[in-house]
């Protein structure tokens, strides 16, 4: 391991993921440096969710090599998930139990010390004091996704994993919880790796963007890299470029055959 | 931050869905109480009419109590498992860091809970409906009571990993299995009853030892050593099967990513 990616959050070396004959996927390496915004974008299918999953430890890798705050994932996830935060909306909390009553048990989890301090304060920041005690299965989506945006924060994590962490919330909202997103970055130094569909979030958080395209990773670099590489205004014209190439190649390929 | 902690927390997010619902207090007693009413009168009948079972008063209500402690505390880890999977809460459980043998001990305390509570209930009403004790058996009672639990977390952590591996389709074995246990565990008849090829089945059975043992002490008043050492031995091998079947269809799910998207 070169001495840059000893000082980086999150190594990640050949990684693949293979089901029978699927390659969800394949061979990907990247690093991201410890306090860095890093957005991970990509169509549908393209592999995101799976990438994280396996940084996690949810999934296991076919191929490939994690680590995360400097251990390795696959044999030793437990020394460090109690720093990681992680949201996704494919994941949920138990309904029938209250947004409070959620908390709490997850506080419980994560050793959080204390724990009602720290859970009345992410309900502040996340407006959510009015909703404590109702059953969390009652809320709204976008009440839901700030729930597990606060159960994602309540160990104060060192590295946060979220996997379109502002995709059912109203604009208002999605641009609070990204500006709180900001300041507790700059605020604890975490590093965080965020899957997104969302350009104009990516282009405001990031200083590191991945693009995905069928499980491989196609590009890297700064959002401002990424525009003078493209030759483009925005990043939704560079993902369009990078989704549209699989279509034209796929087209030549077939004419051709 | 210890394993007791996150087992507690664990422990305390099933007792807040408990709470959450009178319906479900109340139906943790319910079935036990309705299965000790009915065997209570038959017992009742049978013992005017039948010489064996009038050697002890009792006999079938005591049965009755003894088989929901392994009904009861099967479904305590399978039905409580079940939620996390229909809430979709597996993904969020394992990224935080709770292992999963701290899971498999929060389902098996909560288990031991709502077995009390269900059966616990049911016992006290046999002595009011019917004037029978099954507290009478002193601490026979218990070591009865520890082998049924054991064995009922042992194929509710089997039920649990086939439900991992297969998904909730599979839930309804939840059910089934224990249902194909009961006429081999000698619950209401010895075991000699049994076809004799069935026999060495239902002797390979814990809970086959513990009943053989129930009418050991209720109808010579004889506690079998040799029964309940049988019935301990084979937890054991059984307790560490359903252990390791899980942890197996742990690592499966983690293989196919089913944590991530498990659920109704």
């Amino acid at each position: 391991m070169s001495g840059s990616q000893t000082s980086a959050a999150i190594v990640v070396q050949g990684l693949s993921k293979r089901y029978a004959s699927v390659t969800a996927v394949d061979s990907v390496s990247f690093s991201v440096p410890r306090g860095a915004v890093c957005g991970l974008l990509g169509g549908n299918g393209a592999g995101k969710t799976t990438t994280l999953a396996m940084l996690l430890g949810l999934l296991l890798p076919s191929a490939g090599n994690i680590s995360i705050l400097g251990e390795d994932m696959v044999r030793h996830r437990y020394r460090v998930l109690a720093r990681l935060g992680f949201t996704s909306p494919y994941v949920d909390l138990p309904q029938r139990l209250t947004v409070l009553q959620n908390l709490t048990v997850y506080a419980r989890l994560y050793g959080v010390r204390e724990r009602r301090q720290r859970i009345k304060t992410l309900a502040q920041d996340f407006d959510l004091v009015d909703f404590l005690r109702r059953p969390y299965g009652a809320l709204s989506s976008g009440q839901k996704t700030r729930v597990s945006l606060a159960k994602a924060l309540l160990p104060e994590p060192e590295v946060l994993l979220m996997d379109e962490p502002t995709a059912s919330l109203d604009p208002d909202t999605a641009d609070r919880v990204r500006t709180y997103l900001v300041d507790y970055q700059r605020r604890t130094g975490a590093t965080v790796l965020l899957a997104s569909h969302n350009m104009l979030e990516v282009e405001r958080l990031c200083q590191q963007v991945l693009m995905l395209k069928q499980g491989r990773l196609v590009d890297e670099g700064s959002p401002q890299e990424l525009l003078r590489r493209h030759g483009r205004e925005t990043l939704e014209q560079v993902f369009l470029d990078i989704a549209r190439q699989a279509d034209t190649d796929a087209d030549a390929e077939a004419v051709t055959a | 931050m210890n394993m007791a902690a996150r087992v507690y927390a664990m422990v305390l997010r099933y007792l807040y869905l408990m709470r959450s619902s009178w319906p479900r207090l109340v139906e943790l007693a319910y079935w036990p109480t309705m299965q000790m009413i009915l065997w209570g009168f038959l017992n009742q009948f049978l013992v005017e009419q039948s010489d064996w079972v009038a050697q002890a008063a009792g006999m079938f209500i005591a049965a009755v109590l003894l088989w929901d402690v392994l009904f009861r505390a099967q479904l305590g880890v399978s039905l409580v498992f079940f939620e996390e999977m229909y809430s979709r809460n597996l993904g969020y459980l394992f990224v935080s860091p709770l292992r999963p043998y701290e899971l498999v001990s929060a389902l098996l305390l909560i288990s031991c809970l709502r077995t009390l509570i269900g059966v616990g209930t049911a016992a006290l009403l046999a002595i009011v409906f019917y004037h029978y004790s099954i507290f009478d058996m002193g601490l026979a009672l218990l070591a009865f009571f520890v082998n049924l639990m054991v064995m009922g977390w042992a194929i509710g952590l089997v039920v649990v990993a086939m439900t991992l591996r297969f998904g909730l389709g599979a839930e309804g074995l939840a059910w089934a299995v224990i249902f194909a246990v009961a006429p081999v565990s000698g619950v209401y008849y010895p075991i000699a009853t049994l076809p004799e090829w069935l026999q060495s089945v239902a002797w390979a059975l814990p809970a086959s030892h513990v009943f053989e043992g129930m009418r050991e002490v209720l109808i010579h008043g004889v506690f079998s050593s040799s029964m309940f050492m049988h019935a301990v031995l084979l937890n054991v091998l059984y307790l560490a099967m359903g252990g390791g079947l899980f942890m197996v269809a742990f690592r499966a799910a983690r293989q196919r990513g089913l944590l991530l998207h498990v659920g109704e």
